[in-house]
């Protein structure tokens, strides 16, 4: 009577089909870590992003530049200390009396992965590249500063050696300028500076042709510290000590692997679990505990950027400075870096950092007293009459959180009605753009260490002012300031150029970014860098301290 | 049968055709694209760009190049995997074996759609495979446990256990895992997709939430079978509780669960974006979500097409397990 329970199960096709596919995916993928080895130096970082490319003059992002800082090398490096700069591929320069030739001395040494050596050459074929117009690279006018090189660009040079680009000798490049830049060496610090190896681009395709092959693992050749070994998509990037390298002898670090972890979250929990060696960010919510308990690491750094909101000038009643300025007297900043941010953010009364050497100019002052003053004299006691106001802000914990508490802060202190309007990051940056706003939260950081990239942009019409504001007296003296004979009456100039933006408010500034990391106490050398950016051949693994094992705590 | 595959097989193209177009479309119509970007990018650099990637050309044409790129025109599945042990490359070849071209990704200028669905597809396929497999092993026995209690304590143990796994968010209920399973107990890994022991966290969290409905549908589906006629005969002539449920309920029972398994098996394996953000997986949920916030126009119609295609492969596929399954349909 009893038969022995049926073989023929419905689920069996089921089990056959995820047999059958499991075979194809077969799940023996390795690990990133496969250049480990007894004594081996790894660095495990968390890295934001995925990396668009690693051609350094296609991507535009920071995951980028943190990751090309370790393939290639310009012709100025960081500085060990994190402040300043150091040579890199020129082992010297010098300017031109009139500021406007630079010329740089590249050392005999210096050569690419492959062994050839990195010549001046290189340097115009670079520079040549990434201005062609068919290769539409997005951060080609980093190179406008050289005579000719916006033409070239636009297509309406087709000669390039009518640029102020050339190589007189193999070891000698000279830049002229369209005008002085006394802080050019800084500006070359940026991967669209970098050189790269045509004959290399050239064996993959057309040189003007983006997105070929050349950056794959196994094909990149680049000059830096590392060299590019495995590359999986979301996964992990890997360099491994590049032993052509100028300065190979002093490179500590035998690899390291570039973690691309978007979810802050996550990238926590894997520090904890000794996955990472350092991170790109952390939750703000976290920040309490580890300063409680792990305060060693714990790093809050200041970072060259300011956290504020455009104004839409051309929009009643914002075309009225008195309502503009009660607006942005009326916030409590130390309240939002307190309880939003927690990040030890500065708050910020004025738009440029005081950072770089520049100290402010006039700030904003007067508080919520002076700002109802202003309501009241723009013709809007108590906020009365006075139309509803909107705040645009892209998708994000932080921003919601932060114009939350200022359309509060209005509410009460000014009787402003505020409605917040939420919107996708592209749609956002649509809006920004088309002024179809009346404030909308903005955010600048500097791409080299100078006022002048912060002033630039509330030039009229400037491609990144958003605002509508335009002021003559503005641009006239920001063009004279790279003309200053020194320093410091450059920083005067910007002073001023800071005191005009206090007196106008186009933009509300509420506090200037820091920069929050996790970093586990064997690793060496790491230092704050206002940029964030990291000399890769400088940082260090102490191998008596035992990896990252959080356990139980926190 | 044949014919009634064939049949449903020549209806997906214009479904197809309409969703490729659609999808277009609709990209199109949304503000900003791919080239919005924080930074200021001036009209010359931004012309360049459109030029490089064909967008300078009137719509229609554009529209034109892209149902052409996108049509199969080639027949060689045994070309598929050809490259597959080439170091690198992709797993598989959509171009080689179909001709099927979806184009560059916007975003990642170094790769094509057909490689990133490539390179991505297998990896949340395998996720999803493991999780269908914690999804059928919890969920069917659980739900049959349940239908044969009915109304005891164990139905209610089963169907709240069911209940809490259908409301526990994956967001919760992974970093949960995570916390007690390895940062508590250093059992695996916090995140990764490196060894074996990396896909048991993700594959349960996935799979509980599938096992959930799948309980509750398995009780429901038995139930209703329970009550019938030949189930009454079977055990009228003495056939065993065990011979009744495995031989003759469950085939009936299953038939609720085989209908939701179709679109969800589509939807377990083209990627869970949660799922693969918390556990860093480099699946293809992550992209179909994240290429919609770039504007990557190439990898969101490729994306979807995909979807689209798993959809109508699995619901195929579905009623012919149904027909298999219940004597009392058949093809037409």
């Amino acid at each position: 009577m009893r038969e022995p329970p049926p073989l023929k199960s419905p689920l069996l096709p089921f089990i056959a089909l995820a047999l059958l596919a499991l075979l194809f995916t077969g799940c023996a993928k390795t690990a990133p870590t496969a250049a480990a080895g007894p004594g081996k130096k790894i660095l495990n970082v968390g890295n934001g992003a995925e990396p668009q490319d690693l051609d350094p003059q296609i991507t535009t992002g920071v995951t980028e530049h943190h990751l090309l800082m370790s393939l290639f090398e310009g012709l100025v490096a960081e500085h060990p200390s994190g402040e300043g700069i150091a040579p890199g591929v020129a082992e010297s320069w010098e300017t031109s009396a009139d500021q406007l030739t630079w010329t740089f001395h590249l050392r005999a040494d210096a050569k690419w992965s492959n062994g050839d050596p990195v010549t001046a050459r290189d340097f115009l074929r670079s520079y040549q590249r990434i201005l062609t117009p068919a290769l539409a690279a997005e951060y080609s006018y980093q190179l406008y500063l050289v005579v000719g090189a916006e033409d070239y660009n636009r297509g309406t040079l087709t000669d390039f050696t009518k640029t102020g680009f050339a190589a007189p000798d193999d070891r000698t490049l000279t830049l002229r300028l369209v005008q002085p830049v006394p802080y050019l060496p800084y500006v070359l610090r940026h991967t669209s500076w970098f050189p790269v190896h045509l004959p290399t681009i050239e064996k993959f395709g057309p040189a003007d042709r983006k997105g070929s092959a050349w950056t794959r693992p196994g094909n990149l050749v680049g000059n830096g510290p590392f060299v590019l070994t495995k590359w999986q998509p979301n996964q992990a990037i890997t360099v491994e000590r590049s032993p052509t390298y100028w300065n190979a002898a002093n490179v500590k670090l035998d690899a390291v692997v570039f973690h691309p972890i978007e979810d802050v979250n996550t990238e926590e929990r894997m520090f904890r679990a000794g996955q990472l060696d350092t991170t790109d960010t952390m939750p703000p919510d976290k920040i309490e505990v580890y300063r409680r308990d792990h305060r060693e690491m714990l790093r809050l750094d200041p970072y060259y950027g300011t956290y504020y909101f455009n104004i839409n000038v051309t929009r009643p009643p914002l075309d009225d400075v008195r309502v503009r300025r009660a607006l942005a007297l009326a916030i409590d900043r130390e309240a939002i870096v307190k309880t939003i941010t927690r990040g030890g953010q500065e708050p910020a009364y004025h738009f440029t950092p005081p950072y770089a050497g520049y100290t402010p100019g006039d700030v904003l002052s007067g508080g919520l007293a002076e700002a109802r003053r202003l309501l009241a004299e723009a013709g809007y006691p108590d906020g009365k009459g006075l139309r509803r106001l909107e705040i645009l802000y892209n998708t994000s914990e932080t921003h919601k959180a932060v114009s939350e508490a200022i359309q509060q802060m209005w509410r009460t202190g000014l009787g402003v009605d505020v409605a917040l309007r939420n919107e996708e990051w592209k749609v956002y940056l649509d809006s920004k753009d088309n002024l179809a706003y009346d404030i909308c939260r903005a955010g600048w950081i500097g791409d080299f260490p100078d006022p002048h990239g912060f002033l630039e942009v509330f030039v009229t019409g400037g491609g990144n002012n958003d605002t509508g504001y335009g002021n003559p007296e503005y641009d006239r003296l920001l063009r004279t300031a790279l003309g200053m004979p020194d320093t410091a009456a450059r920083m005067a100039v910007y002073r001023q150029l800071d005191s005009i933006l206090t007196r106008d408010v186009p933009e509300i500034p509420l506090y200037f970014y820091k920069r929050v990391h996790l970093v586990h106490p064997r690793v060496k050398n790491w230092v704050p860098n206002i940029l964030d950016n990291r000399g890769w051949q400088y940082l260090d693994i102490d191998p008596a301290v035992p990896a990252g094992d959080l356990k139980g705590k926190s | 049968m044949l014919r009634f595959i064939l049949r449903r097989l020549l209806e997906t193209i214009p479904v197809l055709l309409v969703i490729a177009s659609a999808t277009f479309f609709m990209l199109r119509l949304v503000p900003g694209g791919p080239f919005t970007a924080e930074k200021a990018v001036s009209k010359e650099i931004l012309r360049n760009l459109q030029a490089h990637y064909g967008m300078d050309k009137p719509l229609p044409a554009q529209y034109a190049a892209y149902l052409w790129d996108i049509t199969p025109k080639a027949f060689a599945p045994w070309r598929l995997f050809a490259d597959a042990d080439r170091n690198e490359s992709p797993d598989f070849d959509l171009k080689a074996a179909f001709g099927i071209n979806l184009g560059p990704s916007f975003k990642y200028p170094n790769r094509t759609v057909n490689e990133i669905i490539a390179d991505k597809l297998p990896h949340s396929l395998e996720l999803g495979l493991w999780a269908l497999a914690v999804a059928l092993a919890l969920g069917v026995p659980l739900g049959v446990l349940a239908a044969m209690r009915k109304n005891t304590a164990v139905d209610y143990t089963a169907s709240t256990l069911a209940m809490v796994g259908i409301c526990v968010p994956t967001f919760v209920m992974g970093p949960l895992l995570v916390l007690f399973f390895a940062l508590h107990l250093r059992w695996f890994n916090a995140s990764g997709w490196y060894f074996a022991s990396d896909r048991v966290l993700p594959a349960a969290t996935l799979g509980l939430v599938y096992a959930a409905y799948v309980a509750r549908l398995t009780r429901g589906g038995m139930l209703e079978v329970l009550n019938q006629d030949y189930i009454r005969t079977a055990r009228a002539k003495g056939a065993t509780e065990t011979r009744i449920v495995l031989r003759h309920a469950l085939r009936g029972g299953l038939l609720p669960v085989v209908t939701f398994l179709g679109p969800a098996i589509a939807g377990i394996i083209s990627g869970s974006f949660v799922i693969e953000t918390i556990f860093q997986i480099p699946g293809l949920g992550r992209e179909f979500v994240t290429s919609a916030f770039n504007r990557d126009y190439t990898l969101v119609s490729g994306t979807v097409l995909l979807y689209a295609g798993l959809i109508i492969a699995l619901n195929l596929a579905v009623d012919v397990v149904q027909v298999w399954l219940n004597p009392r349909l058949k093809f037409e």
